[in-house]
C-alpha cells in the first residue's frame, strides 16, 4: 500500500477532526442526554426532535444553513468575529462545529438510552447515603453507563470520519485544514486517479467495518456477562 | 375496493411522471448554467412538445459518468480534452464540436474589482480566495496557470479555497465566505451576480485557452432531438446568447 503524502495528510486530518468532535460531544452531549433521560418537561419532545434532526436532514440542508450562518453576514459569523475568532468557513474549527451538529444524535441517543435504563433506584440510594447530585452522577451513573459511553463515542467518531456533504459545502477543500479523507477520495475519482482512490477507499471500508465489528463483538460479549 | 382505487391512482401518478413527450438529457459544464437555461428556453419555442433536461456539474465528473454508461445524450465540456478522449474510446456519436472559448475573471461580492489586477490579491485584507479545484476543474486549471504566470501563485497559495466546480466556486464568493474569487466570466455576466459590482477580466495571454466542445454521446446516437439540439447551437439566437455571456465563439475573435 503506497499512500502519497497528501493522502496521509488527509487521513491524519480526519483522525484529528473525529477525535476533537468526539471529545466536544462527550462534554456537550452528556448533559443533553442526561436531561432528555430524566426530564419530564414538555420541552423534552421538542429537544429530542432537534437532536435527531441530523439523522434525517440531507447534508446539503445542513451545509447550506451552516455556510450562511457562519459566513460574514450570518449570526454565527457576527458572533465569531466579535469574539476575535474570525470567520469559520474553510477552517478546521468551522468543520469541527459543523461536525458537532452533524454527529450530535450519534452521541446523545445511545447515552440517553443507557441513562434511561439505569432508572431512579441507584440515584435514590445514592441520595439516602448523602451523596450530592453531582457526586451521584460521577460515582454512580458514570460507572453504570460505561457501555453507553463506549458505544456513543465509537459511533460519533466513525460517523464524523464518514462525513462528506457538509464538509464539501463549507470546507473549501484546503489541504491539511479541511481536505478530509472522504473529500480526498472524491478528488481522486474526479481527477480519474482510480488507483489512488481505490487505496484510500479500501482503507475507509476496512476501518469502518472493523470499527463496527469491534463494537458489535464487544456488545455481544458484554451482554453475555451482564 | 378502496384499496384497488388507491392503487390505480398511485400507479397512474407514477406513470404520468413518465411523460410521453420526447426527451433528451444534456450534461453541461457548470459555467454554462445561465446561458444554457436561456438556450433551452429558445429551443423550446420551436419545439414546444419536447423536454430538454440539463444537468450542470463538473466536466471531469461527467466524463467519468459517461464512461460508466450515464444516460446523457449530449455532453458539453468546459475542456475539449474530455470529449476528445470519449471520442477516442468510441463513446461519441458526433464530431467533437467546439462551441466556445471561456474567460476567467476576478470577482468579489464586497470589493470593487474593476481596477484590480492579479497583483491586488497580495492585499493582506484578502484572506480567502476561491478558485475551482485545479486538479480536475478546467476553470481551476486555468486560474492556477494565470496565477503562476502572474508570479502570484506562491503569494496567494495559503489563501486559496477550492470549489468543486466553477458554480460552487462562485457560490463561495457570492456568500462572502471568500472575499474574492477567480470564476467564469459567463457566471459573472448573469443578472444575479452582475448586480454586485464589476469584474476584472484576466488577460487570456496568462493561461491556455478554455476551449470548450460538445459531443452527442453514444447514448444519444439514435435520437433525432439530440441532433436538432446540436444543430440549434449554431443558430443566430444561440450565438447571441453565448456572446452576451462573454463566450468567444468559434471563428470569432
Amino acid at each position: 500500500m503506497i499512500l502519497t503524502e497528501s493522502d496521509l495528510q488527509a487521513i491524519w486530518l480526519t483522525v484529528r477532526l473525529a477525535t476533537v468532535v468526539t471529545v466536544i460531544l462527550l462534554l456537550v452531549g452528556t448533559p443533553v442526554a442526561w436531561w432528555l433521560a430524566r426530564s419530564r418537561s414538555r420541552l423534552k419532545g421538542m429537544i429530542g426532535a432537534v437532536v435527531a434532526l441530523p439523522l434525517v436532514l440531507p447534508p446539503s440542508v445542513l451545509g447550506f444553513y451552516l455556510l450562511l450562518a457562519m459566513g460574514p453576514n450570518g449570526p454565527v459569523g457576527h458572533l465569531t468575529r466579535a469574539l476575535g475568532l474570525g470567520n469559520l468557513p474553510f477552517t478546521f474549527w468551522g468543520l469541527a462545529l459543523a461536525s458537532v451538529f452533524y454527529s450530535l444524535p450519534f452521541m446523545v441517543q445511545p447515552l440517553q438510552n443507557v441513562f434511561e435504563s439505569i432508572g431512579d433506584r441507584p440515584l435514590e440510594v445514592a441520595a439516602t447515603l448523602g451523596a450530592s447530585r453531582l457526586d451521584a452522577f460521577f460515582s454512580v451513573v458514570l460507572p453504570l453507563s460505561r457501555r453507553g459511553f463506549m458505544t456513543a463515542s465509537i459511533l460519533t467518531f466513525a460517523h464524523t470520519v464518514g462525513e462528506f456533504g457538509v464538509v464539501l459545502m463549507i470546507g473549501g477543500n484546503i489541504p491539511g485544514v479541511t481536505r478530509v479523507a472522504s473529500v480526498q477520495i472524491y478528488d481522486h475519482v474526479e481527477a480519474l486517479e482510480y488507483a489512488s482512490a481505490h487505496r484510500m477507499a479500501a482503507i475507509m471500508l476496512l476501518f469502518s467495518f472493523l470499527t463496527l465489528l469491534a463494537l458489535y463483538a464487544w456488545r455481544a460479549d458484554n451482554g453475555k456477562r451482564s | 375496493m378502496r384499496l384497488t382505487k388507491l392503487l390505480i391512482i398511485v400507479c397512474s401518478f407514477f406513470l404520468s411522471t413518465n411523460a410521453l413527450a420526447e426527451k433528451i438529457t444534456v450534461a453541461a459544464a457548470a459555467d454554462l448554467k445561465f446561458a444554457m437555461d436561456e438556450i433551452v428556453t429558445g429551443f423550446n419555442k420551436n419545439h414546444s412538445d419536447v423536454v430538454v433536461e440539463v444537468i450542470y456539474g463538473s466536466s471531469g465528473k461527467f466524463f467519468t459518468q459517461i464512461q460508466q454508461g450515464a444516460p446523457f445524450d449530449l455532453y458539453f465540456s468546459a475542456d475539449i480534452a474530455y470529449p476528445r478522449a470519449l471520442a477516442k474510446k468510441g463513446l461519441a456519436a458526433s464530431d467533437v464540436t467546439p462551441y466556445a472559448v471561456g474567460r476567467i475573471v476576478l470577482w468579489s461580492n464586497s470589493m470593487d474589482t474593476t481596477h484590480m489586477t492579479l497583483a491586488s490579491l497580495a492585499d493582506p485584507r484578502i484572506t480567502k480566495i476561491a478558485i475551482a479545484n485545479p486538479k480536475h476543474a478546467p476553470y481551476g486549471k486555468r486560474a492556477e496557470e494565470a496565477l503562476r504566470a502572474g508570479k502570484m501563485w506562491d503569494t496567494v497559495q495559503s489563501k486559496l479555497v477550492f470549489g468543486e466546480n466553477i458554480a460552487h466556486t462562485a457560490q463561495f464568493v457570492q456568500t462572502g465566505n471568500a472575499q474574492i474569487g477567480i470564476i467564469a466570466l459567463s457566471l459573472v455576466l448573469n443578472p444575479e451576480l452582475s448586480k454586485k459590482g464589476g469584474y476584472y477580466l484576466i488577460p487570456d495571454t496568462l493561461h491556455l485557452p478554455l476551449e470548450q466542445a460538445y459531443i452527442i454521446t453514444k447514448h444519444g446516437a439514435d435520437k433525432l432531438l439530440a441532433k436538432q439540439f446540436a444543430q440549434y447551437m449554431t443558430s443566430k439566437e444561440t450565438r447571441r446568447i453565448m456572446t452576451r455571456y462573454g463566450f468567444v465563439l468559434p471563428g470569432e475573435k
